[in-house]
């Protein structure tokens, strides 16, 4: 590891209102090196990539590029300094031809117009030199995603990169499809072209990364050789101890369960083609159940396909000992489903309407056009919930895209709450919220199980699923892989689980 | 490879190829005692539908980049009535209202390019107002109709241009065939562009934009500049094509080319470019043109239709078209949808 | 904290200010140029005045602004068949009455019989919008595109390309007035429409459901609301509208005219819902503003035609409006000017 350093990043904070998503985070790069960049989902992970691509400006910091101080303004400027990013979503134009993708913009011309045999040519070249098997002339929307990534790979290298981002390019691939990535990935790395790896995919880092840095909450926690950082460690420095938190709510109290009791939900052998494999789901009165996995495990289209926000494709669900079919949420919400999704800008809040139209929105839907709330039991019930559950708002009035994101969060669990659901599908609903909202969210889920109500948890933070579930199962890959109940439920034994257990048995 | 790549373009232009055909030939034989068979009643196609084949081209071009131009037809008024006026009532010259022409039409591309793609609002919404703004400006120039019996405009307009082929009629006397010179500028317009769609990198830049304007962005093209100059040249054209449509009616007045832009419309949507960007080409919008030409022709020989009919079957073509489009594309979607589900 | 002293802040932000200014400006303009704008006299036992003059004339365009409103909510896009579907249903209406001749004194169907086809037939216009907008994802501008072309083609195959007359007292109720009320009829017409919409909405949860889908229709699924449906319905009722809109316009005239019944009106409708600060990207609306609007535009429509503006040239004036309009409320505008404040406020604190 002799290779000279290409890129350091140094003390780079960001902050946006309301949350700090970078604070003086360090980063190094080697020529030649693959290095992953891992943490959880608000990490910090897309933003430090953002201020490196000019997408962001940086608040403090700085940048230095092959020993120079450099300012990186736009993306265009980062291509320019030899900085080029590989999406998850492919940026390409699907309608093109691959050729035409690898050169748009930058055509090889003659007499002044297009030489579409030059273009042929030079791709069929590059395509080659990378080991890509594609006809040049094929469309870019018939190639197979892995393709598309190593297309928009291709296109970077020849443009002169220096250094690739990857932001999560192997999500949507198979295992075949990320060996032909990989196998392109390290021939750039004998080209010496420096890597910035991001993923969730634990197996994939351990297979192709050197180095590894973590990032928690906007800060670093380290940067570790690969080989010298035991899988089950990098877990725990990913998911962390939260130790403020820790301290309000020790040991509280959980659910009684009575296993005998009529399940709320038993789900069986449910499926979604190409995202879960058929898992099988029982969850009781008063029951808290944890669904645990990496990002992009296969956690939320679980819960989706139960509350039929994606239709499963195959398996049967029982609610509360019936068979049901739920062909969309309104059938589940009738069932006495609620779901918190995961998104909440994109799919949960109605960012125009007041916080007392979103609290109310649900129960109106559930009872349907004709039966519209008087004005004053609508405001009986959004003050309720602004009340119970803290919600900090000028007033009910308000439009809900004018408060802080915990508050957000408040209104749309309020808005489930007053449904008075019997299960409640709960998506990562402390993600990106300060700590003393998060507190009171765990400790609503608790009171909510000791009420009898039936809830699946899901979370990136191990703690706050121990402390408040009874019970986690565990995902990898889309696939259920272990549950884990009473004495099991240490972070150690989940961590474990998560990090794979067939690796963990070859570790020992 | 090969036969895939025939894909989506290639699927939708052969459809209309293939519909064209199928309308003239049956037209030719149903109505072959009316006429339809003779070769003049083919390049009248090309006659009577010169100006729109200039005006589609340039929609086209707005409509590759996902955009859309609803004030074609107005501006056509607007054009030959300018015309007219500056010609009859001025005294101007045919060339002065020719520049006059293409100097409105590109106004109108400057001004709407600039809103929809500088400012980010709505092209329909903005060439909405431009259709109403130049229809009311045309009332403005001239409430009354206008004849243009200026020497050199007539003489541009009637120029024959005899092609060396003809037919012998049932007395054995031999006609020609004849185009006048719009259609050479039509048939230019065409070639040029389709040229500059294949061989330049704005023309291919408004395809990268249509099929992914936030990845064109990435890749570092200029997307806001060439929508811009997308809708300048679709201005350019509209003044261009709405000088040979003049040429084609000799008149202006308020009413003129109405429901043009849905003509212009269908035309580049039938031809295979699809509503939503990324897809199409001016050689399948002729082709569109020339439905839309054969669908009055064949309507107009059967005598006993309204000639309302022109643009309600248009209009049912144009739905049948844009179900077909939103049926591929959704098929399309699905068979990426699965892999990126 | 007693009472809150009077803010021209709040003032100028509440919705219905700009809407008001613009109505004001108008009427003000108009009272400076003719003194009597105001004056109302009775004249053959019916009220006569300016100001009645556009009450009365605005009433289609208030029921089609109703319409559009909500389909601008639901979808972000506008309706752009409404003059057209208006043509259609008086075309239908009149020809049921007339039983296909071009101009008849007694009536060949019930009048409500007819009435109540046209409707139903600008109801089918909407089903047709609403398919292609909520199912088939087509920009409602580009689906609505259909019948603003076809619309009047149908409407012209419908009469046979004539203009057909009722001759019949009793048909031009509906656009005169009844019996020996002095007030126009159309005026009664709109203002139950309007009371229709206004108790539709009171009691039922259509305007939640409308704003909800149109603000964030991923959101409002997961909560349980159909959104195609809830879009669909927007453009139905739209059409619905728009054909009772159509029936008063012909029976002003007592005719079907194909060609000129409802013509520029969809951009009246949309200056109307844009003036009554609807954003025209949809989400929550405001249909007061859109009454308000409605009026406005009507009362410049006047204005203008007091100035000899004629009836062809008005619509420059128009796009000129709403262009501004747009302007305004576009995002990227918003920003300049809010940068360039900012810029100012920089230089100015430097020195």
């Amino acid at each position: 590891m002799s290779q000279p350093v290409i890129l350091t990043m140094k003390q780079i904070s960001k902050a946006f209102p309301g949350v700090q998503a970078l604070n003086q985070v360090d980063f190094s790069l080697r020529q030649g090196e693959i290095h992953a960049l891992m943490g959880e989902n608000g990490a910090g992970k897309s933003t430090l990539i953002k201020v490196l691509t000019g997408v962001y400006g940086l608040d403090q910091g700085q940048v230095w590029l092959d020993g120079k101080l450099v300012q990186i303004r736009s993306p265009k400027d980062a291509q320019a300094q030899g900085i080029s990013t590989v999406y998850q979503e492919v940026n390409l134009c699907p309608n093109l031809t691959v050729a035409e993708n690898l050169f748009l913009g930058r055509q090889p011309m003659k007499h002044g117009r297009i030489d579409w045999q030059e273009t042929a040519r030079q791709a069929g070249v590059l395509l080659q030199k990378l080991n890509i098997e594609v006809s040049p002339s094929a469309m870019l929307d018939e190639c197979s995603l892995a393709l598309q990534q190593m297309i928009a790979i291709a296109r970077a290298v020849d443009m002169n990169c220096k250094i690739l981002i990857l932001d999560e390019p192997t999500s949507s691939l198979d295992d075949e499809e990320v060996a032909r990535l990989f196998t392109l990935m390290r021939q750039l790395r004998q080209a010496g072209v420096g890597m910035i790896f991001v993923t969730h995919f634990l197996e994939q880092v351990y297979e192709i990364s050197d180095r590894i840095t973590v990032l928690r909450n906007g800060e670093r926690v380290g940067e570790y050789e690969t080989a010298a950082l035991p899988r089950l460690q990098l877990v725990a420095k990913m998911m962390g101890k939260d130790f403020n938190d820790l301290a309000v709510i020790q040991a509280a109290p959980k659910g009684q369960v009575d296993p005998g009791s009529v399940p709320v939900i038993e789900a069986k052998g449910i499926a979604h083609s190409g995202t879960i494999k058929p898992f099988d789901l029982t969850i009781h009165k008063g029951e808290v159940v944890g669904l645990s996995g990496l990002l992009g495990s296969g956690r939320s289209e679980t819960v989706r396909a139960i509350y039929g926000a994606d239709r499963a494709d195959q398996g049967s669900l029982k609610v509360n000992g019936r068979p049901a079919r739920i062909t969309q949420p309104l059938d589940a919400m009738k069932l006495g489903m609620a779901y918190l999704p995961e998104d909440r800008k994109k799919e949960g809040i109605i960012p125009e309407l007041s916080v007392r139209e979103n609290i109310i929105l649900a129960l109106q839907a559930k009872r349907g056009l004709f039966h519209l709330m008087s004005r004053k039991e609508m405001a009986e019930a959004a003050d309720r919930y602004i009340d119970l559950l803290q919600i900090k708002t000028p007033s009910r009035e308000t439009p809900v895209r004018s408060l802080s994101g915990g508050n957000q969060q408040k209104v749309i669990i309020g808005r489930w709450l007053l449904t008075n659901p019997d299960y409640l599908i709960l998506d990562e609903p402390t993600r990106g919220i300060d700590i003393g909202t998060k507190t009171e969210i765990q400790k609503l889920v608790l009171e909510l199980a000791g009420q009898g109500k039936a809830i699946t948890f899901i979370s990136s933070e191990i703690e706050e699923m121990l402390r408040t579930c009874s019970r986690i199962a565990v995902l990898i890959d889309g696939a259920m892989v272990g549950e884990l109940t009473g004495a099991q439920l240490t972070q150690a034994q989940v961590m474990q689980t998560i990090a794979g257990g067939k690796t963990v048995q070859e570790d020992k | 490879m090969k036969s895939k790549k025939l894909s989506r373009s290639g699927l939708l232009l052969t459809i209309t190829v293939g519909l064209f055909l199928l309308m003239y030939i049956s037209g030719m034989l149903i109505f072959s005692d009316k006429g339809f068979a003779k070769p003049q009643m083919f390049l009248n196609l090309f006659i009577s539908n010169a100006g729109l084949i200039v005006i589609s081209c340039g929609l086209t071009l707005v409509m590759i980049t996902g955009g859309i131009d609803i004030s074609v037809g107005s501006v056509t008024a607007l054009v030959c009535t300018v015309s007219a006026f500056m010609m009859e009532n001025m005294g101007l010259s045919a060339v002065t209202a020719l520049i006059a022409s293409l100097i409105i039409g590109l106004l109108f591309g400057l001004v709407q390019g600039y809103l929809v793609s500088y400012l980010e609002i709505q092209p329909f919404i903005i060439t909405l107002a431009g259709m109403f703004f130049a229809r009311g400006m045309t009332a403005v120039v001239s409430t009354e109709m206008i004849s243009i019996k200026n020497e050199l405009f007539l003489k541009w307009a009637k120029a024959k241009i005899v092609l060396p082929f003809g037919y012998t009629n049932n007395k054995g006397v031999y006609i020609e065939s004849y185009i006048y010179p719009t259609v050479i500028v039509a048939l230019l317009t065409v070639v040029l562009v389709a040229l500059m769609l294949k061989y330049t990198r704005f023309g291919r830049s408004l395809y990268a934009i249509g099929g992914n304007a936030q990845s064109a962005v990435m890749m570092g093209l200029n997307v806001r500049r060439d929508k811009f100059r997308a809708y300048v040249l679709d201005g350019f054209l509209t003044g261009l094509g709405g000088f040979l449509f003049c040429l084609n009616s000799c008149a202006g007045f308020v009413e003129q080319a109405k429901g043009l832009e849905m003509d212009a419309i269908s035309a580049a949507v039938i031809g295979g470019t699809l509503l939503t960007g990324g897809v199409g080409g001016v050689v399948g919008t002729l082709f569109g043109v020339l439905i839309k030409g054969t669908i009055a022709s064949l309507i107009t020989t059967q005598g006993t239709l309204s000639s309302w009919w022109v643009r309600i079957a248009l209009s049912a073509l144009l739905c049948f078209f844009i179900v077909l489009q939103a049926v591929i594309g959704s098929v399309s979607a699905k068979k990426h949808g699965a892999r990126l589900a | 904290m007693k009472q809150k002293s009077f803010s021209w802040q709040r003032l100028v932000h509440a919705r219905l200010f700009m809407p008001l200014v613009c109505l004001a400006v108008v009427l003000l303009a108009n009272v400076i140029r003719t003194p009597d704008f105001f004056k109302i006299s009775i004249n053959n036992g019916v009220l006569y005045g300016y100001l009645i003059d556009i009450i009365n004339r605005s009433s289609e365009l208030v029921i089609l602004a109703v319409g559009m409103t909500l389909a601008t909510a639901a979808s972000g896009g506008q309706d752009i068949s409404v003059g057209a579907v208006m043509a259609v249903s008086a075309a239908i209406c009149c020809q049921l009455l007339s039983g296909g001749e071009v101009s008849v004194t007694s009536l060949a169907a019930p009048i409500v019989l007819a009435a109540l086809a046209g409707v139903l037939a600008a109801g089918l216009c909407g089903a047709f919008n609403g398919f292609l907008v909520a199912k088939l994802h087509i920009q409602p501008m580009v689906a609505t595109l259909i019948l603003y072309t076809a619309g009047r083609g149908i409407a012209q195959l419908v009469t046979r390309g004539q203009i057909t007359y009722v001759r019949v007292d009793a048909y031009k109720v509906l656009g005169g007035y009844i019996g020996s009320c002095p007030i126009p009829t159309p005026v009664f017409v709109a203002l139950i429409v309007v009371i229709i919409m206004a108790v539709i909405l009171k009691k039922t949860a259509l305007g939640l459901y409308l704003e909800s889908v149109g603000n964030n229709g991923k959101a409002s699924r997961l909560v349980g609301l159909n959104s195609a449906l809830i879009c669909f319905m927007a453009y139905v009722i739209c059409s619905i509208l728009a054909g009772i809109a159509g029936l008063v316009a012909s029976s002003r005239i007592y005719s079907a005219d194909a060609n000129n019944i409802g013509l520029n009106l969809e951009m009246d409708a949309i200056l109307a819902v844009a003036l009554g600060g609807n954003n025209l990207g949809g989400g929550s609306f405001n249909l007061t503003g859109s009454i308000i609007g409605a009026y406005t535009i009507q009362a410049l429509t006047t204005t203008l035609y007091a100035m000899k503006v004629s009836a062809d040239q008005l619509p420059v004036y128009k796009a000129i409006v709403i262009v501004i309009i747009v302007i305004l409320q576009s995002p990227v505008f918003r920003s300049l000017i809010a940068g360039m404040k900012r810029k100012r406020a920089v230089t100015v604190d430097e020195k």
